[in-house]
Formats: structure tokens, sequence, C-alpha cells
């Protein structure tokens, strides 16, 4: 009797806060769909700077993808297999995007990358390549945010593969390349792809990283967040709204259709 | 619940607090506070350019007018003039353009604007001038890369059209969200050049210097500071009289001082 008063206390100790917490995140959401200017949507998103926008958005965030998948889930494995010394220094490193406020990025990435940069200065004598202001500049700062999702969730499932598997693999005479191509790589698949749609949704909202980093020049660096930015600067609200809800769709489409695959291996978590 | 009812609880004395406020005003708003009355804190929203200048200034009306202070926020001009159509509890606000000015004003927010302060416009090159710029014709060379302001922000609008003026066709590598990333992006190497304000290389310091655009002491390449007292001002006495200390000789020198001319 008193336990089961007890437990019921709880939830109305739970329940009340986690009620006002979603009320928190989806009011804001509720506030855009109030303002957005139904009427004009259409003319809002077909305008050519809002097309424009889009379709470098969709650019560079597939590039920041593929360059984050080709990078991070190298890094994931050897995070996850390999023992060395400052292991868990790297790991937290990788994952310092995560929690960086993105100017600062930014200002890292000019730094690093820019044309006086410790590595960009070399790029530039060298190469020719200069990155600051170009589309390939926004898809590195894209990159640089999106990159630690991909770790996050490749690592856990590199972590979460029964290692049965790959020895009796290995004993029936498999190379180790083969052992990851058709023993590894089938089980991980579904928490790399969801670990690529999270990154690749990260990198379509980049705002901080790619203005400081990469600039603003309509085409090649204005990505969608970067004109939501600017159209409201100058009073263009509706056109701001428009693209911040076709994020915001976008956004709540990947995190819906993912669910079942993010929380899967991360709730197994690790052994 | 308890949250709700402390929200109330808060809510009712904000209430109240502004009720005696109000009141303390109302009776005596043609007589200055007396060190007996409770202080004034006028609310100024300026043009983030300004906030160097106008931080001296408010500190040096607060000494000036015993029992006022000026509560200062900084923010694009854009920002603030939203925010003031919005309702926010402004006195004075202070535009760094007259197309945001004219937002509130024709919103009935503010009437009356009168300028306080002008700005010229300077090419902001790295020291020492490597490149050796002369002017805008030079931005026209293929191996510059120079930097503007977005046309959405007044540095932008003004840049463009000196541009313009100058027939220097040349298209800048980025369109920065407001002048201080201009600024940066030069400091840092970036860019050779960026279009900024002379109060902007003043207060890059030693990093940077200003080369001097022919046509910047035209009318319609200046910048314009408008300043005007807020409808909902619950101080218009005030709010007046820092205006008038803005325009005064001491006022001006401060904002001589970072680069700014007189009206």
């Amino acid at each position: 009797m008193r336990a089961r008063r007890a437990r019921r206390r709880l939830s109305v100790v739970v329940v009340a806060p986690a009620v006002l917490g979603a009320t928190f995140l989806v009011l804001p959401l509720v506030g855009l769909l109030w303002r957005a200017p139904w009427h004009s949507l259409v003319d809002d998103l077909t305008s050519p700077e809002a097309r424009t926008a889009l379709r470098l958005s969709l650019v560079t965030s597939l590039g920041a993808t593929l360059v984050a998948a080709c990078l991070g889930i190298p890094l994931a494995w050897v995070l996850a297999r390999a023992t060395f010394p400052g292991r868990r220094l790297v790991r937290a490193m990788a994952l310092l995007p995560l929690v960086l406020p993105p100017v600062v990025g930014g200002v890292a990435l000019l730094l690093a990358f820019g044309r006086r940069g410790l590595l960009g200065a070399w790029l530039l004598d060298w190469f020719g390549i200069r990155l600051p202001f170009t589309t390939a500049g926004a898809i590195v700062a894209e990159a640089f945010v999106a990159m630690p999702f991909l770790v996050i969730t490749a690592e856990a499932a590199f972590r979460n593969v029964d290692r049965r598997y790959e020895d009796a693999a290995r004993t029936l005479g498999a190379r180790p390349a083969t052992v990851f191509r058709r023993v590894t790589l089938p089980l991980v698949a579904p928490a790399l792809v969801a670990g690529a749609v999270l990154g690749w949704a990260r990198a379509l909202g980049e705002f901080g990283a790619t203005i400081t980093f990469a600039g603003n020049a309509p085409g090649r660096t204005q990505t969608v967040p970067l004109e939501v930015f600017l159209a409201l600067e100058s009073g263009r609200s509706g056109v701001a709204i428009s693209l911040s809800l076709v994020l915001l769709v976008v956004c709540l489409g990947v995190l819906v259709g993912l669910r079942e695959r993010w929380l899967g291996p991360s709730a197994r978590a690790e052994p | 619940m308890t949250t709700m009812a402390s929200r109330t609880r808060s809510g009712t004395l904000v209430v109240a607090v502004m009720m005696a406020v109000a009141a303390a005003c109302g009776s005596g708003s043609s007589t200055r506070p007396s060190a007996t009355s409770p202080p004034v804190t006028l609310g100024v929203f300026a043009a983030s350019s300004l906030t160097e200048a106008f931080t001296d200034i408010g500190r040096r009306y607060a000494k000036a007018v015993p029992g006022t202070k000026a509560e200062l926020d900084f923010e694009s001009s854009s920002d603030l003039a939203r925010k003031i159509n919005d309702g926010a509890p402004a006195d004075v606000f202070v535009s760094a353009d007259e197309p945001n000015m004219d937002k509130v004003v024709s919103a009935g927010n503010a009437a009356a604007p009168k300028i306080v302060s002008r700005n010229r416009l300077q090419l902001l090159v790295a020291k020492g001038n490597p490149k050796h710029f002369t002017g805008l014709a030079d931005l026209e060379h293929p191996d510059v890369l120079f930097v503007l302001c977005a046309p959405e922000v007044p540095c932008g609008r003004l840049g463009a059209r000196a541009l313009r003026k100058a027939g220097v066709v040349a298209e800048p590598a980025s369109l920065e969200a407001n002048v201080k990333a201009v600024v940066s992006k030069v400091t840092l190497g970036e860019a050779d050049a960026g279009i900024v304000y002379v109060t902007d290389v003043l207060a890059s310091g030693a990093s940077a210097e200003g080369v001097d655009i022919a046509d910047a002491a035209d009318a319609d390449l200046e910048a314009l500071y408008p300043a005007a007292v807020v409808r909902q001002s619950t101080h218009p006495d005030d709010a007046h009289r820092f205006i008038d200390f803005v325009l005064s000789p001491e006022g001006q020198g401060v904002l001589a001082r970072f680069g700014f001319r007189g009206p």
C-alpha cells in the first residue's frame, strides 16, 4: 500500500517536469509554425536566393558527410579496437566539436586551414589551395562539426560487434581485410548509416563555423542557415521562417526515422 | 505547482515595482529627481558600433546627472528596431542608419529622431599596407581578396554604393554578417582588404591600418546615427536629457575620440 503510494508520488514528481521539459522544447517549434507565412511559402522557397542556398546546402552537407565518413569511421575503428597511450585524450578531442561553440571552431579552423594558418599557408604555397571563402571551406567547416556524430556511433558499433564472429572467420583462413568487409562491416552497417544521417543533419544546420571560416558568399558558402540569419537581419522574416521550416521538417524526419537505430547501439552501451 | 506559484508571486512583485516607479515618475515628471527620489534607470538601445563610445558616455552621463544611470544594450540596429517594435522596454534608441530608425518611427514607436553622429568609410588593410592599396580601384586587381559587409547591414549598403560610385567592378570574396567580421578577416590575414568605418580602423589598433576612400565625405556615403526617445518610455524627460547630453560638447568629445564625426 505504502509502496504503491510512494511510486505514484514519484511518478508525479517525474511527470510534471517531463511535461514542462517537452513543452519547453516543443513550444519554440510551434511558434515557428504559428508565424509561418503559409500563403507566401512557395514564393519564399522558390526565390533565387533561397533556391541557391538550398542547392548549396544540399551539396555541402552531403560533401561534409562524405568527408566525415571517410575520416571518422577509420578513427572510430582505431578508438574501438587499438590500445595506445593517449587514446582517451584522442577520443575526447574527436568529440570536442560537439560541445565547442561553433564560432570558436570556425576561428580554430581559420588558424589551422586559413591563408595564414598552420597547414593552410602550406596548402596555398604548395598546391595553390585556399579554403576560406570557398565551397570546399564550407564543406570543411560542416565536416568539422558533423564528424563527432559519426565517430561516436561508429565506435559504439565497432565495440558491440561480437568478436567471436571475426575470430571464426579468421580461423577459417580469411585475411583481415576480408574479415572486415564480409563480417564486421555488415554487422555495423546500420549504425554507420545512422551516424552518417545524423552527421548530415548536423552539417545541414551548421552556422557558426561556416560563417566564421568560410564567410558568406552567395552561391559559394551562403548555406540555408546563413541565409536565414541574413534574411532576419534585413527584415525578410518570411523567407527566414520558411527556410527554417524546411530545416525543421528535414531534421525532424531524420530523427523520427532514426530513433530506433540511434537508440539501439547506444542503449546497449559498452560492455 | 511550486514553480507556477512562485512565478505568479514574482510577477506580482514586478507589477508592484513598476507601479511604484510609474507613480514616482508621474507625480513629479517635470522636477529633477532629488537625492531622496528613487534612482532613474534609462534603457538605452544603441547600435553595436557605438559600444565603446557609448559605454564612456553612459558613465559620464550618470556622473553629470546624479540619481540617473543609463543601462546600455548594444546590438545590430535591425535587431534593436525589431525589439522596440515588439515592445521591449527602451527609453532611447540610437540606430546606425536611418532605415532602421524609420522602421520604429513608422510603427509609431518613436518620433522626431535627431542625428547625433556620423561615420565615414575607409579601406582596412594589413599593417604597413603590403599590397600598396591607394583606393577602391585597387580592389579590381585579380590577386586581391576583399570582403564587404552583407547588403542586409548598413555598412554593406554603403560599401556597395561606394564601389558603384567609384565605378569599381570586383566581386567580394565574402559578404560578412557585420562590420566586425570584416575587420577580423583582414586582421587575421584571410582577406587583403575590407570596407569598414573609420571608427573600426581606429578600434582595430596596431594590427591593421586604413586607406582613405576618395568619395568617403559624400553625403550619400556617410553613415548617420539618428537618436530618438521611444514612445513607451517611462522617463521621457530623462531620455531627452540623455540625447542632449550626447549632443553636448562632452558627449561629442567622447565620440570624436573614437573617430565619430559631429552631426
